[in-house]
């Protein structure tokens, strides 16, 4: 069975509350089947939104939504069949776990006996086996957040949306149910769209990842090339942590170019800058500067140290390099002896493939 | 030994309760100070009343002081004949001191609720006693009017013989007890109250039902609206709430009265004809109006304040669950309103069952209710015995609904904001 790759389909899609500003600007975005993608973006941005009309709860102001290649604009969200688990979960509270579950089987119809089956199924996969009885009230934070899983699942629906569902656990719990919402996507194949604010939950979780950021779709890639690969500052700046020197290019050849900083220049990876002259952000992850490289790679500075953080597993190191005070170095803590000490002037390197020269800001 | 050993004491040698029990009396004592004030007030006002209320409405020692001898001699009368000599005489002399100290009246009037027509008679005897000769009581009383040769006269006399009798309560249901000691009904044409209980009840229950179909839908708005909105459509519903009872009242008569307001636009629309004015006041209709009207914040705000706790995304999420609007709403949002409902029209109905002032004003003849025939009692007929055995009916029954909703629903549920 081939795999629809426009199983859901925004097309052209705008949206706007007041008929001032727009909400959702021009959306184009294909989820194919059994895909885990997340829609990931600050407050505001309009990825919730997005997972609403796609509900049913909002209308698009323009544009179309496909499901399956039919136009869902005008279904109701009770005819679509699309599970949803809710920020606050939204499980009925004077309903006891088994009736919560059931609520959509009933609805449809369903023999008693098959709900039974379905719902020890939808139980079981979230490891709730012989709490049909509870009342919500009577389940933790993480146990619930389960049975809504459960319940946005059990009526086997083609596309789940989860809109921040993992927001009002602490963070112990959370890290665990991502992989467990993880798993249950990769067991039974289900076409997840994920809303969340939190890039860490995005990255471990999604199969591809939406940015949003005003409206739009800033980057749609895997995970591992959106960190890598940003193909703007937004992203750059918005997914894990980045070291910025704005400049003006000065020569731009063979894949590489120079930009000029207001001290010095660096060599970097052009990315979205054309010719000479143009204005850009290179970005540098943390982690992909050196001290005292072994390797001799093409930008070598040197970098005073101002500030040095402990966080256990690594120290946060914060250098001036080339009239940036703010660049962090990432250390990990090995039995490495780095002569990192308040004050001493170290070596550092990186690669020019890792300096991207985005957009400026 | 054991025990006192295992006794936790604190880091002075006290065991721990005792020093708990010390540190928590100060407490104890401010609280109970700050409530005093309260409690002696209700004890005072509500408590007492009621205790009052309800002797008084069982309490016949007046009457069983006035005629002690009487009483008396009456113990051998079987009620089915007129009584003998031995009766007569005691009652005359019974009278006689009264009538010396001047107290007769009273009895007249006590009587007189028993049997109409007793008063007078009363009255006539005081007039003719002082020629009486002595002997033969029985032949010079029942000369004096003819009712005193009439058996139901002597026989609403004995039934004044006990100290205490629960005979108003009966009547208060249009019964009575009669020469047998059966308890049946009065006379078809005169039972008054019954009708009213039922009307009562009547009235109470659609004004219920009416405030209920009307605030619901209100609530759901002023639950649901953004807050500019919701505040505005909040003063609306508050509004009369803060105005004068009576004014609204007085309102209503101005809108409903057959040259008023409301009749005037039927006519001008042409719904009824000038010369056919229906009537909206003075009746049942009145009464239904206005105190639905009056009555509706009550059942508005109950279940706006559970309204408001209800997520909406449980809603969307009925719907997002294949729940049609309908099943959405009846399986997950009507049933979280329960507790709402439950305060809302517990609250209507036992204001409404005892309301006043607007059936007094807007209801007419048909459209009063029991409150009104115990004001009656209360200034009219100055039966106060009668007046307090028909509120402690009425205060029972809402008891009794009280009751019944606590089995059903449960007081634990009522959210009353």
């Amino acid at each position: 069975m081939s795999k629809n790759s426009e199983f859901v389909k925004f097309d052209k899609v705008d949206k706007s509350y007041d008929g001032k500003v727009l909400v959702v600007k021009d959306l184009n975005l294909d989820i194919s089947e059994g895909e885990f993608i997340t829609m990931l973006g600050p407050s505001g941005s309009g990825k919730t939104t997005c997972l609403m009309m796609l509900a049913g709860f909002e209308t698009p102001t323009n544009g179309e939504i496909y499901l399956d290649s039919n136009p869902i604009s005008n279904i109701p969200p009770h005819k679509r069949g699309i599970g949803m688990v809710f920020q606050n979960y939204a499980l009925f509270p004077h309903m006891t776990v088994y009736e919560n579950l059931a609520f959509p089987l009933k609805v449809r119809k369903i023999a008693k006996d098959e709900i039974d089956k379905k719902v020890d199924k939808a139980l079981s996969m979230v490891s709730l086996t012989g709490f049909e009885n509870r009342m919500p009230g009577q389940l933790s934070g993480g146990q619930q957040q389960r049975v809504a899983v459960a319940r946005a699942l059990v009526f086997d629906p083609a596309v789940v949306l989860m809109d921040e569902p993992l927001g009002a656990l602490d963070k112990n719990l959370r890290e665990s149910m991502q992989y467990e919402i993880k798993h249950i996507h990769e067991s039974i194949g289900v076409t997840v769209v994920y809303v969340t604010h939190d890039q860490g939950e995005a990255l471990t979780m999604s199969n591809r990842i939406a940015v949003f950021n005003d409206g739009k779709v800033q980057q749609l890639s895997s995970p591992d090339k959106l960190y890598e690969e940003p193909v703007n500052s937004f992203v750059a700046e918005f997914i894990g942590e980045n070291n910025t020197f704005q400049g003006e290019v000065s020569d731009i050849s063979n894949g590489k170019c120079k930009v000029k900083l207001k001290e010095g220049e660096i060599v970097a990876n052009p990315i979205n800058v054309k010719s000479k002259g143009d204005k850009t952000t290179v970005s540098i992850r943390p982690e992909r500067a050196l001290i005292n490289p072994t390797k001799k790679l093409d930008n070598n500075y040197k970098g005073k140290i101002e500030e040095i953080i402990y966080h256990g597993d690594h120290t946060r190191v914060r250098l001036n390099v080339l009239g940036n005070s703010e660049f962090i170095l990432k250390v990990p803590n090995s039995s490495q002896n780095l002569d990192i000490k308040l004050g001493n002037i170290i070596d550092i390197s990186w690669n020019s493939a890792d300096a991207r020269a985005l957009d400026p800001k | 030994m054991s025990s006192e050993t295992n006794k936790i004491l604190t880091t002075d040698g006290i065991p721990l309760e005792e020093s708990l029990k010390k540190a928590e009396k100060k407490n104890k004592i401010k609280a109970f100070l700050l409530v005093a004030p309260l409690l002696l007030f209700l004890i005072i006002t509500y408590v007492f009343p009621i205790g009052d209320m309800l002797f008084r409405s069982v309490d016949d020692r007046m009457v069983t002081n006035m005629l002690p001898k009487t009483f008396k001699a009456m113990e051998k009368w079987d009620g089915k004949e007129l009584p003998d000599e031995e009766v007569f005489e005691a009652f005359y002399f019974d009278y006689k001191k009264l009538v010396e100290e001047k107290t007769f009246g009273k009895l007249a009037t006590q009587l007189n609720y028993e049997k109409n027509g007793f008063k007078s008679i009363l009255k006539k005897l005081k007039r003719k006693m002082k020629k009486f000769e002595e002997g033969n009581y029985k032949e010079q009383i029942m000369g004096v009017h003819k009712r005193w040769a009439n058996v139901e006269y002597w026989r609403a006399l004995k039934r004044r013989t006990p100290a205490y009798t629960y005979s108003k309560y009966l009547k208060g249901v249009d019964m009575y007890e009669n020469e047998d000691g059966k308890i049946v009904q009065v006379p078809e044409d005169r039972r008054v109250h019954k009708i009213l209980w039922v009307r009562t009840i009547e009235v109470a229950f659609f004004v219920t039902v009416l405030c209920f179909l009307m605030a619901y839908p209100i609530a759901h708005l002023l639950a649901t609206l953004p807050m500019k909105y919701s505040n505005l459509l909040m003063i609306c519903v508050l509004l009369p709430f803060w105005t004068s009872l009576l004014v609204r009242t007085a309102s209503w008569m101005i809108l409903l009265q057959q040259q008023g307001i409301v009749n005037d636009f039927f006519v001008w629309i042409g719904l009824v004809s000038d010369d056919n004015r229906p009537e909206m006041m003075y009746n049942k209709t009145g009464t239904y109006v206005a105190m639905t009207q009056i009555l509706l914040p009550f059942m508005v705000l109950p279940l706006y304040s559970v309204m408001k706790t209800i997520s909406p995304s449980l809603m969307r999420a009925g719907k997002s669950l294949g729940g049609t609007p309908f099943v959405a709403f009846w399986k997950v949002y009507f049933p979280l309103t329960i507790p709402g409902i439950g305060a809302g029209c517990l609250l209507v109905f036992i204001l409404a069952i005892g309301y006043y002032i607007t059936p007094a004003l807007v209801g007419g003849a048909s459209g009063t209710l029991i409150s009104n025939q115990i004001a009656y009692h209360m200034k009219s007929t100055l039966d106060w015995s009668f007046a307090s055995a028909m509120g402690l009916m009425l205060l029972t029954g809402v008891l009794v609904i009280y009751w019944i909703y606590n089995k059903l629903v449960g007081v634990d549920n009522i959210k009353l904001g």
